[in-house]
């Protein structure tokens, strides 16, 4: 497997650090790391999983809006900042692999490195707490 | 290819006698191939002495910059060939996001800094920005790749039909690893590394003093050790010495990690003067 670039290997080590849920995609959308916090939330452990496809890891969440209607792909802030390069954020409901509905909001940002290279991009997590 | 260590010393120029032996010039290292290209690695006030040895036949030279900090580029301006107008002097090193390489030079080489301004000199000058796709230079194929230091930081590898050189200096791999090694590919440098004859890296620190030190860029001789036993390298040289160890420190140091780490390849710490010959050739 070849080396991850060093602003990839740098924003895990920050991520296994943060005690907020973040996950890492390369450019088509594989999941090359989620943090503690994420597995909770995603309801999986990376060290059982490792580095899943944009199926597989996307297929096991089930992402709606707060009437339930499915999350369109296009509008997933992952998929925004992958894809069109400029940071997103929204609410929705995430139901992991575990079948708990989850309120949570999502920020998600372009990797760019250096001399302006296209990495991937990152997702922060932020669940949302009803009293 | 032969390596040659011109200077092994990080951070300050540490001159006198405690410090004869393993020498107390900043980093630079030439590589002289078959074909006889030759290629320094890093600026650090070693390039002075190096660059009395060329021959003024010399038509061509190439410096690799890690990076821009001083201690790797604080010979540049006192480097002979840079006032041959004969010479073609191609200097490699990394731009940051906002300064062109050319501009980062600049810095240095202008006054109040230093006299000379660089498009005063008098050679015939290339800037190239690093890193970049795989590179030849003579018989010389390279690769280079960002690696952990704080600031745009490139290592370089260095291939022959026969032998690889990783040069690897002011590098922290262990940053942020709750048990370092990981596996390679998440490893800063792996790539660079991997499997290479000769491995020179940084070796700063103790293991007591990295801890004091994290986030600083830099290495302790355990885990240079370790990176290299990760990376399958057949030797490693400890490099980029802390200017605060003696000739004592650097023996006692080494000699420690070793025990510790119980590698099994070839250990050697970094001393000015010292020659590798990798490859058949």
């Amino acid at each position: 497997m070849a080396q991850q670039e060093i602003e990839v290997i740098l924003i895990r080590q920050l991520a296994s650090y943060l005690a907020m849920p973040i996950v890492i995609v390369n450019t088509v959308g594989t999941l090359l790391f989620y943090n503690e916090p994420a597995e909770k939330l995603l309801a999986m452990r990376f060290e059982e999983t490792g580095e899943l496809t944009e199926d597989e890891w996307v297929n096991d969440l089930r992402l709606t809006d707060e009437h339930g209607v499915p999350v369109a792909p296009e509008a997933r802030p992952l998929r925004i900042a992958l894809h069109e390069q400029r940071p997103a954020h929204t609410t929705m409901w995430g139901q992991g692999r575990d079948g708990v509905r989850r309120h949570v909001e999502v920020t998600a940002f372009p990797l760019i490195g250096q001399a302006g290279r296209v990495l991937g991009a990152v997702g922060l997590f932020w669940e949302v707490k009803h009293a | 290819m032969k390596v040659t260590l011109w200077g092994t010393r990080g951070s300050l120029a540490t001159p006198g006698g405690t410090t004869a032996r393993y020498g107390g010039n900043t980093s630079c290292v030439s590589v002289h191939g078959p074909d006889g290209t030759v290629l320094v690695l890093d600026a650090g006030t070693g390039i002075r002495p190096l660059g009395m040895t060329l021959p003024r036949s010399l038509r061509r030279v190439d410096i690799c910059l890690t990076h821009l900090h001083l201690d790797h580029i604080q010979g540049l301006g006192f480097f002979a060939p840079l006032y041959n107008p004969a010479v073609e002097v191609h200097i490699w090193g990394p731009a940051s996001t906002t300064l062109s390489l050319r501009d980062r030079l600049m810095r240095y080489l202008s006054p109040p800094l230093f006299p000379v301004r660089l498009r005063e000199l008098p050679c015939q000058l290339s800037l190239h920005e690093t890193p970049c796709a795989d590179f030849t230079i003579g018989e010389f194929r390279i690769a280079s790749a960002l690696i952990c230091h704080p600031g745009p930081t490139v290592g370089y590898r260095v291939m022959t039909a026969d032998a690889t050189l990783a040069y690897v200096t002011d590098h922290e791999p262990a940053l942020g690893v709750p048990k370092f090694p990981m596996d390679g590919a998440w490893t800063s440098g792996y790539d660079l590394a991997a499997e290479a004859d000769l491995l020179i890296h940084d070796a700063q620190y103790s293991s007591e003093e990295y801890a004091q030190y994290v986030g600083w860029g830099h290495s302790s001789l355990q885990h240079a050790i370790a990176f290299a036993a990760l990376a399958r390298v057949q030797q490693v040289v400890l490099f980029h010495h802390d200017p605060g160890h003696t000739d004592q420190d650097i023996d006692r140091l080494t000699s420690e990690a070793i025990a510790a780490t119980r590698p099994t390849f070839a250990v050697t710490p970094g001393a000015e003067g010292c020659v590798f010959e990798l490859g058949s050739r």
